[in-house]
């Protein structure tokens, strides 16, 4: 109990738990210099330079004067902005954000998704590709056929399109890249433990794997797309063939999948479940990492859930970091 | 009956300014987007916090601040006679709308509109003040979930009992028919926010509780800021080498 573990419930044995101890400890020590300043709770008094002025920013107010801040979690300073990041919290969407969502509603014109932020997002008939053209008019009859694209309880990525005052966030699908998902394993995580990158996509080509790694926390693994659509050289071919692929006839997508490769999806699950459950930063190269220290210390994939394993990976991260350090 | 011995002691062997032993654990339910349980020496309640999610009845959604919802019941075996009490009890609705105010009060809703927020706090233990173990717990839990508040909301109860204030009351002297009173407090900001006490006393003597009930939630709230301290902390230095 209480070690630090959140999202997992496994036994570890007395032994076990002293080695957790011990490497959760040197996890910590390696994280350098500790500014205890840089850590407030709700309602603690942040200490801003008066004098020359500062801009508030998000998780703070001002009482009396003072700045204190209204949620747990780290300050950051940004020349004069202060504003205090919560760890675990909703989603916090920013334009240009790569998503994973499931479609909760389809509404007129529009299709509800939860993106694990605040509200739902919203999705725009007008901000998706419809088969067979881009730069076409939608009509009443695109309106009523909107469930031949996603319907309810259907898993889409998308990109965060704009933010809006009130709080409602609109995506966008308008690229080969967005669309349905299927096939494949979600995993939720924490949000915060997923950072922003050039790439949300990644092709991991020696598993034959695909990932997407939403802002949102969620995180989808699949086959890698039979045709790739190769955008960087032929942007046209690739427009109208995968269009096709997308239209939404799920026949395409629907392709035997080998067992092995099964258990490669199910493995790299595995391990974003157990990164996620230590609160270790969720990156493509701490996946793959923990994928092949998995694979060369024989852990079945059954296995990828017993006590030894969260063990070694702490381990391992200890270990890494004081090399670091 | 006796409620102090000669040596100043209380039945639990407390003295009368005494707090229970106080545990919290953040972090207990992996769904929830914020949980944790808070124990007051016998008494334990698990709060569960959902959200700010989309609003689930779409009527009931506010354009301008978050919707708070909140549930109380009691595990059936949380008391020594084990009872069922369903969803129409008085009591339960009583305190839901207690706990439900008193955070409603701490949360920034204005900045979460169209949104909805559900707490849920169940009695695991009772021995006595559950109503303050409750508001401490579903502090923790908003504070786990990130839900921006205004400060830390912590209670306490205290009571009156063969002429002298009690801190914390237990179940015992919960029951021993002497005025029983809560008090919720922004500590921070120095404002009550709850306050609470069903029996007639006189000034002076409400006043003596109501200082040592201030104190007591004082003492909570502390408690309260490095229990979530060192959540934080923990969650911070897992993630990533810290480069501060």
């Amino acid at each position: 109990m209480g070690d630090a573990m959140r999202g997992a419930h496994f036994r570890l044995s007395p032994a076990q738990k002293q080695r957790m101890l011990v490497a959760q400890e040197r996890c910590r020590d390696a994280a350098g210099s500790v500014h205890s300043s840089a850590f407030v709770n709700v309602g603690d008094t942040i200490p801003v330079d008066y004098e020359n002025g500062y801009l508030r920013g998000h998780g703070t107010q001002v009482v009396d004067g003072q700045l204190l801040a209204t949620v747990c979690g780290v300050v950051e300073r940004v020349n004069k902005l202060v504003s205090v990041r919560p760890l675990r919290a909703r989603y916090n969407p920013e334009t240009g954000d790569v998503v994973v969502g499931r479609v909760t509603e389809v509404a007129p014109k529009r299709w509800k998704v939860d993106v694990n932020s605040r509200q739902d997002a919203q999705l725009m008939l007008s901000a998706v590709n419809l088969p067979g053209g881009i730069q076409r008019r939608r009509t009443a009859t695109d309106e009523l056929n909107m469930r031949d694209l996603f319907t309810e309880n259907d898993l889409i990525s998308a990109e965060v399109q704009t933010l809006h005052q009130d709080g409602s966030l609109h995506l966008h699908t308008r690229s080969l890249k967005y669309g349905k998902l299927e096939s494949g394993q979600l995993v939720k995580v924490a949000p915060y433990l997923i950072k922003r990158l050039k790439q949300h996509f990644h092709q991991l080509k020696q598993y034959g794997v695909q990932m997407i790694l939403g802002c949102n926390g969620y995180v989808w693994i699949s086959a890698l797309p039979q045709s790739t659509p190769d955008i960087a050289t032929d942007q046209k071919r690739a427009n109208t063939e995968s269009l096709e692929a997308a239209a939404g006839t799920a026949d395409s997508q629907n392709v035997e999948i080998s067992r092995e490769l099964r258990e490669r999806i199910c493995r790299l699950a595995n391990v974003v479940r157990v990164l996620g459950a230590c609160g270790f930063l969720i990156h493509p190269d701490s996946i793959v990492d923990t994928y092949e220290a998995s694979l060369s210390w024989g852990t079945e994939l059954k296995h990828m859930f017993s006590g030894e394993f969260f063990v070694k990976v702490v381990e391992r991260e200890a270990e890494q970091r004081s090399k670091k350090g | 009956m006796d409620f102090i011995s000669p040596e100043g002691l209380r039945l639990d062997g407390r003295r009368p300014f005494e707090l229970r032993q106080l545990h919290a654990e953040i972090g207990v339910l992996d769904n929830a987007d914020g949980s944790a349980t808070f124990e007051m020496g016998n008494t334990k309640v698990i709060a569960v916090v959902y959200g700010p999610r989309e609003v689930q009845n779409r009527s009931q959604q506010q354009l301008d601040h978050a919707l708070v919802r909140c549930e109380y019941s009691m595990a059936t075996f949380s008391t020594g006679d084990r009872r069922r009490r369903g969803k129409g009890d008085r009591r339960g609705t009583e305190l839901s709308l207690v706990i439900r105010q008193t955070m409603e009060a701490a949360i920034l809703t204005n900045l979460l509109p169209r949104s909805q927020i559900d707490i849920f706090v169940q009695v695991l233990q009772a021995d006595g003040g559950t109503r303050a173990c409750c508001i401490n717990a579903a502090a923790l839990a908003l504070a786990d979930a990130g839900i921006p508040m205004r400060d830390l909301v912590a209670s306490c109860s205290a009571g009156y009992l063969n002429s002298t204030p009690l801190l914390d009351l237990n179940y015992l002297e919960d029951s021993g028919g002497g005025p029983d009173l809560t008090v919720a407090l922004f500590s921070k900001l120095d404002k009550v926010t709850l306050l609470q006490m069903d029996a007639k006393v006189p000034l002076d003597v409400f006043e003596k509780v109501m200082n040592l009930a201030s104190e007591g939630a004082k003492a909570v709230t502390q408690f309260l800021r490095e229990i979530l301290m060192e959540n934080t902390k923990k969650l911070a230095f897992a993630k990533e080498p810290l480069k501060v």
